[in-house]
């Protein structure tokens, strides 16, 4: 089985943004970028599925500038077959990435597609939901452990309550939570084969998807931001503070 | 404006997201459809129409719905979903699970976690963990919309009297099952809900320790809550997680313990109206942002607390 991983760039999860004076954005310029963590329990999950003899290819796709092939050179060093990167100028909106990924699904014919649940940037967590409708394919969002056998996967995924489990019929899609497993680090003789693993550049264009600009960021602002406020030096001081100052016992 | 609010619930109840999420929806417009999707939720429907601002409740009783499951209940809310200028749910494990796949065969964009509604058409949301707030403008013809629900406060569950209307709907996408779920027990208040939550981290050293917030919560009518160190040690489970990738909570009184601070936590609780913060570390991020901090041994200071309360 082929399984397709999609995976994104992004500010590296310690670093802490900076909202520019403009409030168009937040400052990305010179930040440190890694691969999503979510995205990297994805390509985790196929490499496991693969060393356990279920998944017999992974393709890793991303979509942005050149820069997010040092992205999937990373997916490649932990254990991707191959890459392709779809080559976009600026961040499309979500559903215009759901068909870019829908259109590479067509191509590729993956048995099983793995995201990660959200994106550590624009937080939206919906970009799986939407692939799993544009290609008519079962999803089980927030997975913490997947098993894959007589052709369906069962997942148990975390919702509010507690766990549920689904089972799925293949091909499917599922995003990944935290807790699915703990990823690997690339070990160097990794990381130099897989700068000579194939990587394919596709526009687009070329997959036949105008690109929408339904979704206008009018700015950006900085949180409100709260200050530190008062240590104080016993329980009975704090039970006190409490009941006098804040009032809320 | 007409909404369709989807309401949340478990069959039996309507479970209390549904409330901000109807107050988001009267913040757009009046016209307000609620629609009760499941099987045997007849209870359910009745909660609803009770639900002060909504003008009707949809009911759509069948067995495909009974789980929810996003392949089903999202064909359902897609060909109901254009006869309406926007479509809200609570952005709950359902709500995220099911809105993107709605908005996906309306082919139009989702808007995620919105925290206020500017216009019908403008939103604001924070992105970056919290750390940036967007303010974005959808040129959708219909707008599908999860609402974060500390950001708007709940409509009266009462007072209401819509009109019930059954629909009868069958969509069973017959790609995927229920199986069976886990869900943990607990007979305190919700945690996306309490007034006071009081939350452990990995300073709480097991989850035997765990308990050690159990009579504080017991005093205060309190839900415990955890940081993802805490979930990741295995101390407690994973629903108790409050955070960027667990649960958000704004409550008046939150406290903080043997919790460092760090960005992905604070994502979670920021909005709280007071936060304490008990750490032995006077360094932690956490006093950043706390109202009361105290620099003690959380195993010293706890039992002390519950005595005087």
């Amino acid at each position: 089985m082929k399984v397709l991983v999609a995976v994104k760039r992004v500010i590296d999860y310690n670093v802490r943004v900076r909202v520019k004076a403009d409030n168009t954005d937040v400052d990305l310029a010179n930040t440190k970028m890694a691969l999503n963590p979510f995205c990297e329990i994805a390509v985790e999950e196929a490499v496991r599925l693969k060393e356990k003899g279920v998944a017999d290819e992974i393709v890793v796709v991303s979509i942005g500038d050149k820069a997010c092939q040092e992205q999937l050179r990373t997916s490649l060093a932990l254990g991707a077959d191959r890459a392709i990167q779809i080559d976009v100028a600026t961040a499309p909106d979500p559903l215009s990435i759901a068909k870019l990924l829908a259109k590479v699904v067509e191509q590729e014919q993956p048995g099983l597609v793995l995201l990660g649940k959200q994106a550590i940037d624009s937080d939206n967590n919906q970009t799986g939901q939407m692939l799993a409708a544009l290609t008519k394919m079962p999803q089980a969002t927030f997975a913490s452990e997947l098993v894959i056998a007589d052709g369906k996967a069962t997942v148990t995924r975390e919702v509010d309550g507690g766990m549920q489990t689904l089972a799925l019929s293949l091909p499917a899609v599922v995003t990944t939570d935290l807790r699915l497993n703990e990823p690997r680090y690339a070990s160097l003789p990794n990381i130099m084969k897989a700068k000579r693993k194939p990587l394919a550049v596709m526009t687009p264009e070329e997959l036949g998807v105008t690109l929408s600009n339904n979704l206008t960021t009018l700015r950006v602002d900085t949180p409100p931001v709260r200050s530190a406020g008062v240590k104080v030096e016993s329980v009975a001081e704090l039970v006190n503070k409490l009941k006098t100052e804040a009032k809320v016992l | 404006m007409t909404t369709l609010v989807i309401a949340e619930h478990d069959n039996a109840e309507l479970k209390p997201a549904t409330l901000n999420t109807v107050a988001a929806a009267n913040a757009i417009g009046s016209d307000i459809t609620l629609l009760v999707a499941g099987s045997g939720c007849q209870a359910v429907a009745e909660q609803a129409a009770q639900v002060a601002g909504v003008s009707k409740v949809l009911v759509a009783d069948s067995a495909s719905f009974e789980h929810q499951l996003a392949e089903n209940v999202s064909l359902l809310v897609a060909e109901l979903g254009t006869g309406y200028s926007h479509i809200l749910a609570p952005a709950t494990t359902i709500g995220k699970n099911l809105l993107p796949r709605v908005a996906a065969l309306l082919d139009v964009n989702q808007i995620s976690d919105i925290i206020s509604v500017e216009s019908a058409d403008t939103f604001t949301r924070p992105i970056y963990a919290g750390n940036a707030i967007a303010t974005v403008q959808s040129a959708d013809a219909i707008k599908v919309i999860t609402v974060r629900s500390t950001g708007f406060d709940p409509v009266a569950a009462t007072g209401g009297s819509a009109a019930i209307d059954a629909i009868s709907a069958e969509h069973d996408a017959g790609n995927s099952s229920f199986v069976a779920n886990q869900l943990a027990e607990s007979d305190r208040p919700e945690l996306t809900a309490a007034g006071v939550v009081i939350s452990g981290g990995r300073g709480m050293g097991n989850g035997d320790n765990f308990k050690l917030l159990d009579g504080i919560a017991d005093k205060l009518g309190a839900a415990v809550g955890a940081s993802r160190a805490a979930v990741d040690a295995g101390f407690v489970p994973n629903d108790m997680q409050v955070g960027q990738t667990g649960k958000i909570v704004a409550p008046q009184l939150y406290i903080a313990v043997g919790i460092s601070g760090a960005i992905q936590h604070l994502a979670g609780m920021k909005d709280s109206k007071v936060i304490v913060a008990i750490n032995k570390d006077e360094d932690a991020p956490i006093f950043q942002v706390a109202d009361y901090g105290l620099v003690a041994d959380l195993f010293e200071v706890l039992p002390e607390l519950e005595a005087a309360l």
